[in-house]
């Protein structure tokens, strides 16, 4: 699949991020177009969430280009890239709700914040958005009394509360049981396909996100080492997206973070 | 020597960027709080949670910081047979110092630390930067509202305090010490200057306010996002702040009172 500039929404090309010393990504090209879910997978600590960041402006590359339809974030003026803003969601790994604010509050904050909207109309768009995440029941409930998969799906609701164009998964399905995990995943595509919207979702649980996306990104030591549709994943040659996929505990990735040789720190130096 | 030589070079440098860092911030924030004029509602909740709830220890400081001037001043006083200028010791240490200063201090140790806590959780929570995700700017929702809150509300504090410690020290001298209760508020009311004494201690009092709720939401903000980086903000707020209240009060003094 051929993706050209014009029609990619969000574009990332040769992003180069460090975190102190530590490169995180060297050179990092990604594309998503208007209407895709798009997965973005790799072990835990490549930067995944890093670059959810780059993409919502908060953390600026070192260099390459980082565009959310045809505008280098990291070159907007505050007030531009806080428009730009409002025409993404992003559901963070914690849900990020407000404590406290009930659920209600919650989804009605953005609401509030960018719109003079009156009150009975308020409560209509935050009834509606509750209810497609099936919680319109638990609108007077504080974040601390749901559990995980709940405060995920309010925090969704929160993100669909302006009705924006991309949504940004940060690691919707970690720690979930089964069940919710099933529901955030019918809900991730559903309102995608349903609302037109453009998703990232950014995992580390392969089969629940190849299930649902339309194409995936696997990234590894700071570069994108395989991209296509999940099939063509599957059928990859590289050992590397095999042993990804596959949950093969040692590989091209090894087990050992790097280190001396054990018998030089057992009966070296320090001894 | 050389590694004490780097620490003391480290340490300095780390101090002049918070510093640095502090007065951008407070910069920032200032420059969003134009908002609050199109929203009272953000400032007036916020005066509630830092000022209001602050009421209950400022009242029964007041009262007991009047009681004890009192008690302590006749006993010196009694002695030149001068009990009866009780009344402008008590309104005098506590217009001018007591009332700014300790209003201060305890304004620190019941709201800055509350709002140090508060932000800073906030931020180890992500909520603030979910905020900053759904275009809403943290420093201008969350900060701009609970500074202008802590600089309006102290001043609002220290005027109750000074009330309720002439209050208290009315109580004791003329009710419990038997001091003429005309003479106490007459040499009160001809030694005590509105401009010298008043104003001079509501001026410290907006100073300290803009400290203590500088300090309080900086360190909120700039905390390691963690529940020990929290705890060591909230404590280093209360700290800071009442050295600097103390510091800043001796040159107020000085400029000021000749």
């Amino acid at each position: 699949m051929p993706t050209t500039e014009s029609e990619a929404l969000i574009d990332l090309s040769g992003v180069v991020f460090s975190r102190g010393s530590n490169r995180l990504f060297n050179g990092v090209d990604l594309q998503v177009r208007r209407g895709e879910v798009v997965a973005i997978m790799g072990p835990s600590g490549t930067g995944k969430t890093t670059l959810l960041r780059l993409i919502g402006g908060q953390l600026r590359a070192a260099a390459g280009r980082v565009a959310v339809d045809g505008q280098a974030v990291d070159q907007l003026s505050r007030r531009d890239l806080y428009r730009l803003r409002r025409r993404m969601g992003v559901l963070f790994q914690s849900g990020a709700l407000f404590t406290d604010m009930t659920c209600f509050e919650n989804v009605a904050f953005p609401l509030r914040e960018h719109t003079d909207l009156p009150e009975t109309l308020i409560r209509t768009v935050v009834l509606m958005k509750l209810e497609a995440v099936g919680l319109r029941g638990a609108r007077d409930l504080y974040p601390g009394e749901l559990s995980g998969g709940m405060s995920r799906r309010v925090s969704l609701a929160r993100a669909l509360a302006l009705d924006p164009e991309i949504i940004l998964y940060d690691e919707p399905f970690a720690g979930q049981d089964p069940i919710s995990m099933g529901a955030l995943m019918q809900l991730i595509r559903q309102l995608n396909d349903a609302l037109g919207l453009t998703s990232v979702v950014v995992s580390h649980d392969v089969d629940e996100t190849l299930r649902i996306a339309d194409r995936a990104y696997v990234i590894s030591g700071g570069e994108v080492i395989a991209a296509g549709t999940p099939e063509a994943l599957r059928h990859s040659e590289s050992r590397w997206v095999d042993q990804f996929l596959n949950a093969l505990p040692d590989g091209p990735v090894p087990f050992h973070y790097p280190a001396p040789p054990i018998a030089d720190d057992l009966c070296g130096e320090g001894r | 020597m050389i590694g004490m030589l780097q620490r003391l070079g480290a340490s300095t440098l780390e101090t002049a960027a918070t510093l640095g860092r502090a007065v951008l911030f407070l910069l920032r924030v200032l420059r969003g709080s134009g908002e609050l004029i199109r929203r009272p509602g953000l400032l007036v909740h916020e005066m509630y949670s830092v000022g209001v709830l602050t009421l209950v220890i400022i009242v029964v400081s007041g009262l007991f910081v009047g009681m004890v001037l009192a008690l302590q001043g006749y006993y010196t006083l009694v002695d030149f047979g001068a009990e009866q200028s009780l009344g402008v010791l008590v309104a005098l240490s506590l217009t001018r110092e007591l009332g700014p200063v300790v209003t201060a201090l305890l304004f620190a140790g019941r709201a800055g630390s509350a709002l140090t806590a508060e932000i800073g959780l906030m931020k180890a929570t992500e909520q603030l930067a979910g905020m900053e995700m759904m275009a809403v700017d943290p420093e201008h929702r969350v900060i701009a509202p609970r500074l202008a809150a802590a600089i309006l509300s102290l001043p609002l504090l220290t005027v109750i305090f000074n009330v309720l410690g002439v209050t208290g020290a009315w109580l004791v001298s003329v009710n419990l010490l038997g001091v003429d209760g005309g003479s106490f508020w007459s040499q009160m009311q001809s030694q005590v200057s509105f401009s010298d004494d008043i104003l001079n201690g509501l001026i410290k009092s907006v100073m300290f306010g803009v400290v203590a709720g500088w300090i309080a939401v900086f360190n909120g903000y700039d905390c390691r996002p963690t529940s020990h980086g929290v705890s060591r903000a909230t404590t280093r707020t209360v700290v800071v702040t009442s050295l600097i209240v103390l510091g800043l009060d001796f040159v107020l003094t000085a400029l000021m009172f000749d």
